[in-house]
């Protein structure tokens, strides 16, 4: 069972997205809105990090960075770690069309608008193809492999 | 009786449109007949109403029921022929268990210990995800819902399928993105009002040859039935058909489009019915409207005039009624090309009404109740898996708690679990009833996932097979007429199948095995008692159907009892959907569907913005051209599907002397152009080569499109004479699937056929049907 590789790994991520909002709030104190939102989200994050402190202690948790999970292409959590990463990579991908959304229909531009939507739509399509997938390889990968 | 080899449809009853079909009984005995037994027949999805013949203790012939509703008597080959299989010399009679590497007989106990001590071990090492079920289209409704129980409720894995995957997995997955929930919308009486018929990828006079009969008896008459048939292959029916587009394989969203786009363009619509009770429909516009005539002509290579021709057939039809079968289920976009059938109907209004209706239907005889009962990558009674309510209600049923029961995706298909055992994540794989070595695609890797010894294989079979060589333990099943039980055909007609005699040796009933495997396992409800709490097929029946209890698939009133009264009851009645309301109520509905080109699943949220409430989701695809597509290299498609003397993998059918005699050995199809182009004649000895492997085959020419070659499946190696050539067209095949259904894809491997010996005459092909010589008429 992985469940405890994986709890490590959220701890970090929640800790580091706690650490991330606290800089951003800091340097964006004039962004008031975005100050106080940030402040409140490291909160939620913050407590995150002490509900798996409890639960690692169950499954043992492992460092991310040290641990012992072998994955490989030809196995269940090498194709998830792939999944996870083509995932994270779509995201960012689809986030930047919303921003290129925004742009073409402030610069009034109906040509670039046109591909906007319809590479737009399709990066959506991918990223929810990639969570049907990722659903799909978890358990297996996670609790059985 | 006439030779029914031969004439494999039999005399002609022909009748019009609104009359009765008349009877013909259709009869086969070897010698007296002392008793006959009540029972349906199991080689195809038909479920013909028939008597089993007894002598001694013997099946000694069968005989066709005049007073069901499916034959009315008739039979067709494989039923007349195919029992002689029962009595074959080589049954397995005792278990066998691998000792220094070879497979020695044992006793049902040594050899079942074995299996639960490593079901055992699994479960306290790796858990239940360690372990996998691939079940079969064969059992019955008793068996399959007893071991979806005990994988399920009990052991609590996510990895049971059955084979049905590669035979209605589409079927059932169309219906529910189309309707809301599995479930036949039509019924074989709607040929008897039907003026149009669409065949879309269904060789029906090979594959229900006895609801091909049906049609043909109408066809006879001055009111025939239009007919319109999709099949590359020059088929029966595309013999009598009005219209007959033979289709480049891989292209059926395409013609369907076309299609639709014509019946939108000339009005042949019904737009108040539409409006009232389907969702989706300006989309579903747009996305068609691209599909001209002639576009689909050059993406197809059928005539642009004969697109048009079948849209006036379809679109002038008072009373439609459409088949769809496998060259749309196990083509690439199958799911998207079976809903595209769907639209077809439903833009039409033509659906609950006689003559009006869909059939998508099933290749094996039970396959409609592994899809029921939750044997296969559904849940039992058609619940679904996102709904927590129909899991909280299942958990009830089963008496076990909620979380027990694997609901955090989709059920496993069959592809994945093969996976999981290639990965070494699946330890312990039970095969049931099926031959995973010659019928999965891409057999090379079949054979080495098979044979790698990390991996514990059961597998359970009447017969040794080409997969049982590959097992740890064999467990020796009783066959049809051997146990009791019952099963549901392809038009929801139910039929109780009585024993009839004893199984040979020690081979037990699976429904038998299943409960002794649970109770070595110690399975227990949340009350600690006996999660299996029946031993009889009545007992387990009766289990089923208190689950059914007020699902679409409703089975409290077919007791055993009106089951024996009657000869085969529809469950749902004569057709669904009469009132033009379907199962897509979120709360009732048993899938919120996918995006049919990609395969994401929606979530409830998703499905409910569709707004469906009753109404039918019209779902648009646009064509896409497969991933494996003729090159250079390999410049033509490679069609694989079966002949009507032989089913599956012949482990009954190459045990009937008939029926094996008239089908004996692997052939393949070509074009008349193509082989003049190759330099092939008939008889010729061909390779024909894919990028995954070699078959070895005598040429059939015939007038299959060019382009296009066809391979039977039946053919793999456990006849001994037959292990040098490789023979199974499942060598060439490539392993992938349709992304929504999982349906693995038989119809699109790229291959390159060359003449490797002259000629020694004609090919073993059958003279008859669709693989008959180029230019014959039958």
């Amino acid at each position: 069972v992985k469940i405890g590789v994986l709890l490590g790994q959220l701890r970090e991520l929640e800790a580091g997205l706690a650490a991330t909002y606290r800089g951003t709030g800091e340097r964006h104190a004039d962004d008031h809105d975005v100050y106080h939102q940030c402040v409140s989200f490291a909160k939620k994050a913050e407590g995150h990090v002490a509900k798996l402190a409890s639960l690692a202690e169950r499954y043992d948790a492992r460092n991310g960075a040290d641990s012992q999970v072998q994955a490989r292409d030809d196995n269940e959590l090498g194709l998830l770690g792939v999944l996870r990463t083509l995932f994270l990579a779509a995201e960012e991908v689809s986030i930047t069309w919303v921003m290129m959304n925004q742009a073409a229909q402030a610069a009034r531009d109906a040509e670039l608008l046109s591909v906007v939507q319809e590479c737009h739509a399709e990066v959506e399509l991918q990223v929810k193809w990639l969570t049907t997938r990722i659903k799909v390889a978890a358990p297996q990968a996670l609790v059985t492999a | 009786m006439e030779d029914r080899i031969h004439q494999p449809w039999g005399i002609r009853s022909p009748y019009s449109r609104g009359e009765t079909w008349p009877i013909r009984l259709d009869e086969r005995a070897d010698g007296e007949v002392d008793r006959w037994v009540a029972s349906a027949c199991v080689l195809c999805s038909n479920g013909c109403g028939v008597d089993i013949g007894v002598r001694d203790g013997r099946i000694v012939g069968v005989r066709g029921r005049g007073s069901d509703r499916v034959n009315r008597g008739r039979l067709g080959p494989k039923g007349l022929y195919g029992w002689e299989a029962n009595g074959a010399p080589d049954r397995l009679r005792r278990p066998l268990v691998r000792k220094s590497g070879e497979l020695r007989e044992s006793s049902w106990d040594e050899a079942m210990e074995l299996v639960a001590e490593k079901a055992r071990t699994l479960l306290a090492t790796k858990g239940s995800g360690a372990l996998g079920f691939y079940t079969t289209g064969q059992l019955f409704i008793e068996d399959y819902y007893t071991l979806g129980v005990i994988a399920r409720g009990g052991i609590g894995t996510n990895h049971l399928d059955g084979n049905t995957r590669l035979c209605t997995a589409t079927a059932a997955q169309a219906l529910k993105e189309t309707f809301g929930c599995d479930g036949q919308p039509g019924s074989f009486a709607d040929i008897d009002h039907c003026d149009a018929l669409l065949h879309v990828g269904i060789n029906m006079a090979e594959t229900q040859t006895v609801t091909w009969m049906r049609q043909l008896d109408r066809l006879q008459r001055p009111d025939r039935p239009r007919l319109v048939v999709i099949d590359p292959r020059p088929t029966p029916a595309a013999r009598e058909a009005d219209i007959h587009l033979a289709v480049r394989s891989g292209t059926n969203v395409a013609i369907l489009n076309g299609l639709l786009a014509q019946l939108i363009e000339n009005g042949w619509i019904d737009r108040e019915w539409i409006e009232a009770h389907t969702v989706g429909f300006d989309a579903l516009a747009r996305a068609v409207e691209p599909y001209t005539p002639e576009k689909v002509a050059e993406i197809c290579g059928v005539d642009a005039g004969a697109i048009r021709e079948a849209a006036r057939i379809i679109g002038q039809a008072e009373r439609l009624l459409t088949f769809v079968l496998q060259g749309v289920y196990q083509s690439h976009q199958a799911t998207a090309a079976a809903c595209q059938a769907n639209n077809i109907n439903l833009l039409r209004g033509m659906i609950g009404r006689p003559g009006a209706g869909i059939l998508q239907m099933n290749g094996q005889p039970t396959a409609q109740n592994t899809r029921e009962c939750g044997c296969d990558g559904d849940l039992a009674g058609f619940r679904n898996w996102q709904n927590a309510a129909h899991i909280a209600d299942l958990a009830r049923i089963w008496n076990v708690e909620p979380q027990q029961i694997p609901h955090w995706g989709p059920p496993t298909h069959a592809m994945e679990i093969f996976r999981y055992a290639e990965q070494g994540s699946i330890g312990f794989l039970w095969i049931i009833g099926t031959n995973p070595a010659v019928s999965l695609p891409e057999l090379r890797r079949i054979r080495s996932i098979l044979s790698n010894p990390e991996l514990f294989l059961v597998v359970s079979d009447a017969f040794p097979t080409e997969t049982t060589q590959f097992a740890d333990v064999v467990l020796p099943a009783a066959l049809w007429g051997e146990k009791t039980g019952t099963f549901t055909n392809a038009d929801r007609t139910v039929h109780l199948s009585e024993q009839a005699v004893e199984p040979p040796g020690e081979a037990r009933a699976d429904l038998d095995v299943f409960i002794d495997f649970a109770q070595r396992l110690e399975l227990r409800d949340k009350d600690g008692e006996r999660l299996v709490k029946w031993s009889t097929p009545e007992e387990a029946y009766s289990a089923w159907q208190e689950c059914s209890r007020g699902r679409p698939c409703d089975y409290s009133e077919l007791s055993y009892e009106r089951l024996r009264a009657g000869s085969g009851i529809q469950w749902g009645g004569e057709r669904l959907y009469a009132d033009g309301v379907f199962p897509t109520e979120p709360e009732l509905c048993e899938d919120y569907g996918h995006d049919i080109v990609v395969g994401n699943q929606l979530s409830e949220p998703e499905f409910r913005a569709l707004n469906p409430q009753g109404r039918a989701i019209l779902k648009p695809a646009e064509w896409t051209e497969p991933h494996e597509w003729p090159d250079e290299e390999y410049p033509l498609v490679l069609n694989t599907g079966r002949t009507i003397y032989q089913f599956h993998t012949r482990t009954k059918t190459g045990r009937a002397p008939e029926l094996s005699a008239a089908a004996p050995d692997v052939w393949v199809e070509l074009a008349q152009t193509d082989a003049d182009r190759l330099g092939i004649e008939e008889g010729d000895v061909c390779e024909v080569v894919s990028p995954r492997g070699t078959v070895r085959a005598p040429a059939r020419v015939s007038g299959i499109r060019e382009g296009v070659v066809f391979l039977p499946f039946h053919y793999g190696s456990w006849k001994a004479e037959e292990e040098d050539a490789p023979s199974a067209a499942n060598e060439l095949t490539i392993t992938q699937w349709d992304p929504v259904s999982k349906q693995p894809i038989f119809k699109t491997a790229k291959v390159r056929v060359t003449k490797v010996a002259g000629g020694t005459g004609r090919s073993p092909a059958p003279e008859v049907a669709a693989s008959a010589p180029a230019g014959a008429a039958t």
